[in-house]
C-alpha cells in the first residue's frame, strides 16, 4: 500500500475577525494517493475554496491534521502547488507565453528551459500558434487553458482547481473535461477539483469527496469505479447514473 | 494593410470636421455680417498670428512652460505619493482622508494666494497648474495600485513572491490603466489653471494677452488667443494618448 500524497484528519478552519470567530470547516477527513484526481463537492459556502487554500499553504489550520507530501513524494508548498481559479486571471498586458512564465519567473527558475516547458505545455493544452496573443484576443476557454498551463508550468506536484470551468459554457466545459483527463494522463499530476458539476464530479474524478453544507463535514468519500479514458458515453451508464444520483441524495437536492 | 485601411478614413474623418467647423464659422460671419468685434472670420482671425504685435511665439513659451511645467510636476509627485502610499499603509490612512478633503478646496481659489506668496509669473501660474492636476492623477493611481483581484494574490502569495515582485509583475502594470485615466483628467485641468493664474495676476503669456486685448475690443487677437492655448493643450493630450497606446495594451485602456 502506497502512502497517501495528501491526508486530512479532521480538519478545521475558524475566521477570525476581530473577536468574532467563524467556523468555515469542521472536520474534513480524507486522503488522495499520488496521482489521483479527486473531485470536491458540497454546497455554496460550504468551505471548498477555504480547504483548497489550507493544501496551498494559504491558510493556516486551527485543528486536526493536514500532511502533504511522502517519503517518496517530497513536498514543498512554494514550488510543488498550481492553482487554477474559475477567472482566468491571465495578466492583460502579458503575451499568452509570458503569462505562462508567470510562475517560474516568480520562482526564479532558469528562463530558457522554463520557456521551453511553456512552449510544450502550451501544445499540450492545445494553444501552439497562440503564444504571442494577447489574452482579449483568445475566447473564454482558451484562457482557461492558459491557466492550466501557467499552473503546470513550474512543475508542481500538486494541481488545485477551484471549480474551473464553471465560467464556461456546456458544451464547452464539457471539451474540457476530456481535455483535462487528457492532460491529468499526460502530466501524471496529483490534482484535487472543486466543482458544482455533479456530473462533472464523477466523470473526472478517481474518487468524489461529498462534504456537507458549511461548517463542511464529511458527507462521503467514494471511489469512482470507471475506466480511463473516459468517454461521453460513459454519462448514459447505469453505474455513472447511481453515482450522480448518491451526490444528489447526500446534497438533499432530491 | 488592413490597419491602414481601418485608421486612414478615422483620421481623414477627424480632420475632416475640424475643417468644417472653420467652414461654418466663415459661412456664420460672412452671411451674418458679424461685425468684427464681436466675430472676427477665420481670416482674420489668422490675420492677427501674422502680425508681429503680439509676440504670440514668447507668449506661447511662456504659456506652454506654466502648462507642461505644472502637469509634469504633477505627474512625478501624484504617482511618487500614490506609490508610497502603497507601500506605507500608515502613510496612506494618514494621509489619505487628508488629501480628500484638500482636493475639494477649489484650486483657482488658491491663485490669489500663491500669486501673493511667490509675485506673479511663470512660477506661480505652474504652481496653479499643478495644484490643480495633482489630484486626479494621485486618486488614480492609488487606486489602480490597490486594485488586485484577490485570487491573483493568492497565486502569488501560493509561491512565496516577494513584494517587489507582486509590485513590479502585477500592481504596477496593473495600474498603468488608471495613471492613464488620471494623465488625461489631469491634461485639461492643467490648462485651465494655467491660464486662470495668468488672468489673476502676470506680465506675459496667452491668457495675459487676452487681457491686454480685450481693452481695445481686439477680437481677432483674443480668438487666436484662444485657439493657441487649445493646441498647447491637443498636443499635450495627444502626447498622452500616444504614450498610452505604447504602454498599455489595447484590452487595458480605460477610456
Ligand atoms: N477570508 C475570509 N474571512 C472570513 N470568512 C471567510 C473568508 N473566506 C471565506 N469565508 C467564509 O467561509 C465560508 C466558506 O467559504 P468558501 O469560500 O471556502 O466556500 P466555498 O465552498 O468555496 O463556496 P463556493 O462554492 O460558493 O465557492 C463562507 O461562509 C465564507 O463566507
Ligand atoms: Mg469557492
Amino acid at each position: 500500500m502506497t502512502e497517501p500524497f495528501i491526508h486530512l484528519r479532521n480538519v478545521r478552519k475558524v475566521y477570525r475577525k476581530g473577536h468574532e470567530e467563524f467556523l468555515a470547516i469542521s472536520d474534513a477527513t480524507f486522503d488522495v494517493m499520488p496521482g489521483e484526481l479527486v473531485s470536491l463537492v458540497g454546497p455554496s459556502g460550504c468551505g471548498k475554496s477555504t480547504l483548497l487554500k489550507i493544501l496551498a499553504g494559504l491558510h493556516g489550520h486551527d485543528g486536526g491534521e493536514v500532511r502533504i507530501g511522502s517519503s517518496a513524494h517530497a513536498f514543498d508548498p512554494s514550488r510543488d502547488v498550481g492553482m487554477v481559479f474559475q477567472a482566468p486571471l491571465l495578466l492583460k498586458w502579458r503575451r499568452i507565453l509570458d503569462n505562462v512564465l508567470l510562475p517560474a519567473e516568480i520562482l526564479g527558475l532558469p528562463m530558457a528551459a522554463a520557456r521551453e516547458r511553456a512552449n510544450g505545455l502550451l501544445a499540450l493544452v492545445g494553444l501552439s500558434g497562440f503564444e504571442d496573443k494577447y489574452p482579449y484576443e483568445l475566447s473564454g476557454g482558451m484562457q482557461q487553458r492558459a491557466a492550466i498551463a501557467r499552473a503546470l508550468v513550474h512543475d508542481p506536484k500538486l494541481v488545485l482547481m477551484d471549480e474551473p470551468f464553471g465560467a464556461l459554457d456546456a458544451l464547452t466545459r464539457e471539451k474540457m473535461n476530456l481535455e483535462l483527463l487528457r492532460i491529468w494522463k499526460e502530466s501524471g499530476k496529483t490534482i484535487v477539483f472543486v466543482t458544482h458539476g455533479i456530473s462533472e464530479a464523477v466523470f473526472l474524478g478517481t474518487r468524489v469527496v461529498v462534504l456537507t453544507a458549511g461548517p463542511a463535514r464529511m458527507a462521503d468519500n467514494f471511489e469512482i469505479v470507471l475506466p480511463y479514458p473516459r468517454t461521453l458515453e460513459m454519462k448514459t451508464q447505469e453505474r455513472f447514473g447511481d453515482y450522480t444520483r448518491r451526490i444528489y441524495k447526500l446534497l438533499g437536492m432530491e | 494593410m488592413d490597419r491602414l485601411n481601418e485608421t486612414l478614413p478615422r483620421y481623414a474623418l477627424a480632420v475632416l470636421s475640424h475643417i468644417a467647423l472653420v467652414v461654418v464659422w466663415y459661412l456664420f460671419v460672412k452671411l451674418g455680417n458679424v461685425p468684427k468685434f464681436v466675430m472676427p472670420s477665420p481670416v482674420e482671425t489668422l490675420d492677427a498670428l501674422l502680425s508681429p504685435n503680439y509676440g504670440w511665439w514668447a507668449n506661447i513659451a511662456v504659456t506652454a512652460t506654466e502648462i507642461f511645467g505644472g502637469y509634469f510636476l504633477a505627474l512625478a509627485v501624484g504617482v511618487a505619493l500614490a506609490l508610497a502610499f502603497t507601500w506605507s499603509k500608515v502613510l496612506e490612512t494618514f494621509f489619505m482622508p487628508l488629501l480628500i478633503s484638500l482636493n475639494m478646496i477649489p484650486k483657482v481659489a488658491l491663485g490669489p494666494l500663491i500669486i501673493v506668496w511667490f509675485k506673479y509669473g511663470v512660477l506661480p501660474n505652474t504652481l496653479i497648474a499643478f495644484s490643480i492636476a495633482l489630484f486626479p492623477i494621485l486618486l488614480t493611481t492609488a487606486r489602480g495600485l490597490r486594485e488586485i483581484e484577490p485570487e491573483l494574490l493568492d497565486l502569488v502569495r501560493g509561491l512565496r513572491g516577494s513584494r517587489w515582485q507582486l509590485f513590479t509583475k502585477i500592481q504596477l502594470p496593473g495600474a498603468l490603466p488608471y495613471i492613464f485615466s488620471g494623465m488625461k483628467v489631469a491634461a485639461i485641468l492643467a490648462v485651465a489653471g494655467a491660464i486662470v493664474g495668468e488672468f489673476l495676476g502676470s506680465d506675459k503669456g496667452l491668457g495675459y494677452l487676452m487681457l491686454q486685448v480685450q481693452v481695445t475690443l481686439d477680437t481677432p487677437a483674443m480668438f487666436m488667443a484662444v485657439i493657441l492655448i487649445t493646441m498647447i493643450g491637443v498636443a499635450l493630450y495627444g502626447m498622452v494618448l500616444a504614450l498610452e497606446r505604447l504602454l498599455v495594451v489595447k484590452d487595458a485602456r480605460l477610456d
